[in-house]
């Protein structure tokens, strides 16, 4: 991973979370889930990491296990230099404060019984943020104002809201902390696309007001052309390849990325039917296929995919996870020509 | 409510599907509301028709009400819909079961709950068949294992007794693809057949459908929020917003020289059409629900263009090419007629 020696606040090093699978009547662990299996990452202060990747990959788990929702198996997570896996649990709940999550669905992340103005200020209760409840409701309102909702929402119940509405909410309810990073977990793939940029830009904009961090976990690669700073895409548990966004979508190196992106459908009249569209489903977790682990589907596999796990290996200020990227390799052997 | 114009009344052999001056309403606290509101639409062989719109605009149902399938206390009150030479509206019931997937099939946005949960695949698929023609079941098992191939299910003997469970969520869609066209129907309509889909799954599905096309002729009225999949795979672009069709054209009309604000907007909104760093275009407020739809245009509330008659008036339609058209009073305007269209039906 390629750091620039700047100002790293989240820097996530060999993330592995497995899930053990039990069977018979003693439930006895058999195997694993490889949900996330040595994953690196790190996302710069007042920057935007997106996490790519389809379902099944990984990406909710790497975003559950940074602050530890999920117990991973091991690596290590270190936010400002301290590494939070380590750390007991009290210990834990001042970046539980500095981090927060928003997810995909927000009708189901908040209580349907809450009015706005609890769901907002429970987090504060929580951390006694406030001297007593008048104070908290003036610092609702303005969570609230913050986000671009008239206060008067405050009395009203999540179902009396519309799906962005609801959206604003769940970010004002992340901001209530004062957080320096905000998981956006899929935060707007749920919504219709005019709706989809106004909380786009409502995030840009609290970027810019707050100096916040994002880890924008996502499989719409259209956000994250538009939102990222960075990119991580990931495969099976695993990152693929990793560079800022620009280089990213210019010249993407591993096969999948390149897949990946030959695969959504432009908007663009002039362009269609233009994809290469990979075979065959994504393979289990449980069973990840040897080598690399997208020989199965790669449209330029050779023998040595099927054996030997290919390095993150280092090209244009990112890595990529692919015997094709390996300097070394280059000259010599028989790269087919990329797709 | 508008006036039930359409395309020129086109009696063309070609045509397969006709849909004219369909109303479907549901209950309101005072009154019923209309929530699909005068749509009419042709698809014609071969052909494939995106209707696009955002959540709750009466995309959906509009195709529920094709089939006859609005859920109650849903009703269909008005407008013909022409399956060939039939009007599916006037069919007793027992005539329409046989026309519903021997001419006509759909499929739904989620392959996870449309199939039996208890019942092997290739079973599902062998009752469609049997439900349709009158074949053995040693027949049908055969026209359900070359089904399976065609929708390019790997290993499809094995496939065909396996469970939905067992099968991924590509595959599954792929199983309802092939049930859809088991009695190779004239027209298809799918809804949303890739949204729970990956990209690189949704890829091969878009594959999958315009091979059917091209190979059987299949029409299909392809219902979906994704522009870029509507650039993909159709050939016209029905526009629908708050239970109207905005505006119709073909794929280069709607997606490269749109007229009406809203289909304006939309494209605006899209953030891999916007530039880096550049601020996303917002259409500003939300879409409102069917009671609170306003007088006149329904869009002009959050339409940057309204003027004097869009609060009052409901824009008719302005024909801007043979294919093309736009239901706004600014189109009319720049175009020089009269603020409310007169193109006769």
């Amino acid at each position: 991973m390629s750091e620039n020696g700047g100002d790293v606040l989240l820097r996530v090093e060999g993330l592995r979370t497995w899930f053990p699978i039990r069977a018979g009547v003693l439930q006895r662990t058999v195997g694993h889930v490889r949900a996330v299996d040595g994953v690196d990452l790190s996302v710069p202060r007042g920057r935007t990491l997106a996490l790519v990747g389809e379902s099944g990959c990984g990406k909710t788990t790497v975003g559950r296990s940074i602050l530890r929702l999920v117990e991973p198996t091991g690596g290590r997570v270190c936010f400002e230099g301290v590494d939070l896996l380590t750390l007991p649990k009290p210990a834990l709940r001042p970046y539980r404060r500095a981090i927060q999550i928003v997810f995909q669905d927000p009708l189901g992340s908040l209580d349907p019984r809450m009015r706005i103005r609890d769901v907002v200020a429970e987090g504060m209760n929580a951390f006694r943020i406030g001297a007593n409840e008048r104070e908290r409701t003036d610092r609702v309102a303005e969570l609230l104002r913050h986000v671009r909702l008239d206060p008067s929402q405050m009395t009203r119940y999540p179902h009396e809201l519309s799906g962005g509405q609801r959206q604003r909410v769940c970010i004002a309810r992340a901001l209530a902390l004062g957080p320096k990073l905000l998981i956006c977990d899929e935060a707007v793939s749920a919504l219709d696309v005019s709706i989809q940029a106004q909380i786009l830009n409502l995030l840009r904009d609290l970027q810019v007001e707050l100096g916040l961090s994002y880890l924008f976990i996502t499989h719409d690669l259209g956000v994250v052309r538009y939102l990222a700073d960075r990119v991580a895409v990931m495969y099976l548990g695993q990152i693929v390849e990793d560079a800022a966004t620009e280089t990213l979508f210019a010249d993407p190196q591993h096969p999948y990325t390149q897949a990946l992106l030959s695969a959504v459908p432009s908007v663009d009249p002039g362009r269609r039917g233009m994809a290469v569209h990979l075979r065959g489903d994504v393979p289990s977790p449980a069973t990840p296929p040897t080598g690399c682990r997208f020989h199965t589907r790669c449209p330029v596999v050779f023998e040595r995919c099927r054996t030997e796990t290919p390095p993150l290996y280092p090209v244009q200020e990112g890595g990529s996870r692919c015997f094709l990227s390996d300097p070394a390799a280059r000259p010599s052997a028989e790269p087919p020509a990329r797709a | 409510m508008s006036t039930p114009v359409a395309p020129a009344p086109r009696h063309d052999p070609e045509t397969v599907l006709d849909v004219r001056g369909l109303v479907t309403s549901f209950p309101g606290p005072n009154h019923r509301l209309a929530v699909v509101d005068g749509v009419d639409l042709t698809l014609a062989r071969g052909e494939t028709l995106a209707l696009v719109g955002e959540s709750g605009c009466g995309k959906s149902l509009t195709a529920l009400s094709i089939l006859r399938l609005v859920p109650k206390p849903g009703r269909i009150d008005r407008g013909t819909v022409r399956l060939g030479a039939r009007d599916l509206r006037a069919l007793p019931v027992t005539e329409l079961r046989r026309v519903r997937g021997h001419e006509i099939s759909m499929i739904f946005q989620e392959p996870m709950t449309s199939l039996n949960p208890v019942v092997t695949a290739g079973k599902q698929v062998v009752e469609a068949i049997r439900l349709h023609e009158r074949v053995s079941s040693t027949q049908a098992r055969r026209r359900a294992l070359t089904l399976f191939e065609q929708v390019g299910i790997p290993d499809p003997a094995s496939r065909l007794n396996a469970y939905p469970h067992q099968l991924s969520g590509g595959m599954k869609q792929r199983v309802m693809i092939a049930m859809a066209l088991a009695a190779r129907p004239s027209v298809l309509i799918a809804d949303e057949p890739t949204t729970a889909l990956d990209v690189t799954i949704q890829g091969q599905i878009l594959d999958l459908l315009r091979e059917l096309r091209d190979q059987l002729g299949t029409a299909i009225l392809l219902i979906t929020h994704d522009l870029g999949i509507v650039n993909e795979l159709a050939d016209r672009i029905a526009v629908m917003y708050a239970g109207h069709l905005v505006e119709v054209g073909t794929r280069r009309d709607i997606l490269a020289a749109p007229r009406h604000p809203y289909t304006q907007g939309l494209l605006r909104s899209i953030p891999a059409r916007a530039q880096r760093g550049e601020r996303l275009a917002e259409i500003a407020g939300v879409v409102p629900p069917p009671g609170q739809w306003p007088t006149g245009c329904r869009f002009a509330p959050r339409c940057t263009r309204a003027f004097e008659p869009c609060t009052r008036l409901d824009p008719g339609p302005t024909r801007l090419s043979a294919n093309h058209t736009a239901w706004c009073h600014a189109v009319a305007q720049e175009e020089g007629s009269s603020p409310v269209g007169g193109v006769p039906a």
